[in-house]
């Protein structure tokens, strides 16, 4: 299968790689997936409590090379944006962003995912109102 | 259009081989002014052609110790399984309509067996034992009254596993079971010889020996005979069992490398165990690493590990140097991970994280040196990346973990 250039460059590349301390409450964790499934994804971001404004996020990932890159490019995406544009973020931006094939659309929606789980996780931790799925 | 390269490294010899260089100058005459069709009785090139296929079916069935006249040329090993699965159940049914495979078999097996349960036979599948192999008494307790074929591969295409095929063919004999081997990774490999192995039907492949791909033969038992109803009906070519004009030059060329194959497998044998073991040395003190398949009972030309918390499809992008294999689901269009390792019962992230390489003739040292390198490279970079190496490396058990599955 070929990639794009935009998958490899984020496969070969990959931005934001690593972790927050979970414990920090301007931190929001989302992981999504399932090892049984071949992809994994544990998404952060790190928030500025007085703004609502992400500052930092960063992921790590286990899947193939469009699953990496989903989730480094949501990385890329989120910082600068509001809680709320980042809920709001869709699959299919990732998707034709990246050129994803059909098969491999899972990956972006796994990414969306991850970005509204991590929302959330930083919502709940601060005891706000969480989305409802 | 584009060459074949040098790099990629070749890793991949299970998938096929390449046509040994003596093997194509056998096949080129055959193509050019020795065109005739075989079964042209009545002039010289019907005759030169005939007698440069029966060479051929000597060649192939003295690499498996068979008489000639029990080889029948088919288009390869998917078609042999085909002929011989359904071929035998078809001429047998009166006898009863049970079959026993294994959960390990490849798909030209298990999707003929499919087939037949379609068509109102009954076929048990069994499982096998964590490093592949089949358990004996399972496989005897298997067998009923009814039972009229079974069908166990020689070496496995994944994990290079070799079963043990005199004692699964002896049990078959004791019950008057016939007994079909599917041996496309075995020829070359292992030593084969039909006139001490309790095996009535074999399928082989040529492209898997240094052979040319579309060719193959499938081994027909004479005594005790086992009779077969043909599934490629027309002219009556090789004794009704299997009609259409045969490629001269293709089974000129099977002929040429079985013969090589038997000449040299010594040699190769040797040549594929020391770069297995080299393989093995290069990459076995990497932490979380598992062989899939019995190391012993397998043959030296494939080495299948699994590198926990990597997924494989990710490795194989990063080690674009090799051509290699996985057993993970994204190579495909499934999510469902390889039905092998998960028989072998690897956990779904060891089947995910799963490379094939498989040796050959023509690998060298420096290849596998080079495939050390990328691999430890890649899997070091890609561990960094997993968010489930992480939560090893903190003391998380996974299995506690509740995923969502998707």
């Amino acid at each position: 299968m070929a990639y794009s250039d935009k998958v490899i460059d984020h496969y070969e590349n990959p931005r934001n790689v690593g972790s927050f301390e979970k414990g920090d409450d301007t931190v929001g964790t989302g992981m999504v997936g399932a090892p049984a499934c071949g992809d994994v994804m544990k998404l952060q971001i790190k928030v500025n409590p007085e703004t609502g404004v992400i500052e930092d996020a960063r992921f790590k990932t286990y899947g193939c090379g469009s699953a990496i890159a989903s989730s480094s490019l949501v990385t890329e995406w989120v910082k600068g944006k509001t809680l709320d544009e980042a809920a709001a973020l869709k699959n299919s931006v990732i998707a034709e962003e990246l050129a994803l094939p059909p098969v491999k659309v899972h990956c972006s929606i796994l990414a969306e995912d991850a970005i509204k789980a991590a929302v959330n996780d930083y919502r709940a931790k601060r005891g706000e109102a969480v989305a409802a799925e | 259009m584009d060459m074949t390269p040098h790099f990629p490294i070749y890793l991949d010899y299970g998938a096929t081989t390449p046509c040994d260089p003596r093997v194509v100058d056998a096949m080129i005459p055959w193509l050019r002014e020795h065109f005739g069709n075989a079964a042209s009785r009545s002039h010289a090139w019907g005759w030169e052609a005939e007698e440069a296929i029966e060479k051929a079916r000597t060649q192939v069935a003295e690499l498996i110790g068979a008489d000639p006249r029990e080889i029948v040329w088919t288009s390869g090993a998917t078609e042999s399984d085909n002929l011989a699965i359904k071929g035998a159940a078809h001429f047998y049914q009166g006898k009863g309509k049970h079959l026993i495979t294994v959960k390990t078999e490849h798909k030209a097996v298990l999707d003929t067996m499919r087939e037949l349960e379609r068509q109102g036979f009954e076929v048990t599948y069994l499982d096998v034992l964590e490093n592949g192999l089949l358990d004996l008494d399972v496989f005897k307790a298997a067998i009923r009254p009814d039972t009229i074929l079974a069908s166990v591969m020689a070496v496995n295409n994944e994990t290079g596993v070799i079963q043990d095929l005199n004692a699964i063919g002896a049990a078959c004999r004791d019950k008057g079971v016939i007994f079909h081997v599917d041996a496309a990774q075995a020829t070359g490999k292992m030593p084969l010889d039909m006139a001490n192995m309790p095996i009535d039907l074999m399928s082989l492949a040529s492209h898997k020996s240094y052979g040319p791909k579309g060719i193959g033969a499938l081994y027909v038992r004479r005594k005790p005979r086992v009779r077969l109803e043909a599934q490629m009906h027309g002219g009556g070519h090789e004794r009704g069992m299997r009609s259409g004009t045969l490629p001269t030059h293709q089974i000129v060329g099977m002929g040429e490398a079985f013969r090589i194959a038997k000449e040299e497998m010594q040699q190769d044998y040797a040549h594929a165990q020391r770069l297995q073991q080299r393989l093995l040395d290069g990459l076995k003190d990497i932490e979380q690493v598992f062989v899939n398949g019995d190391l012993a009972h397998r043959v030296p030309h494939n080495l299948n590990i699994s590198f926990n918390y990597v997924e494989g499809e990710s490795l194989i992008m990063g080690i674009k140097g090799l051509a290699v294999s996985s057993g993970s689901a994204c190579t495909s269009a499934s999510l469902e991970p390889s039905y092998v390792l998960r028989a072998l019962g690897r956990s779904d992230e060891l089947a995910h994280s799963s490379l094939r390489m498989t040796i050959g003739r023509f690998t060298t040292e420096e290849e596998i040196d080079y495939a050390i390198t990328t691999i430890r490279q890649n899997v070091a970079k890609l561990r960094e990346l997993s968010p489930l190496w992480e939560m090893y490396k903190d003391g998380v058990d996974l299995s506690t973990i509740q995923w969502a599955e998707h």
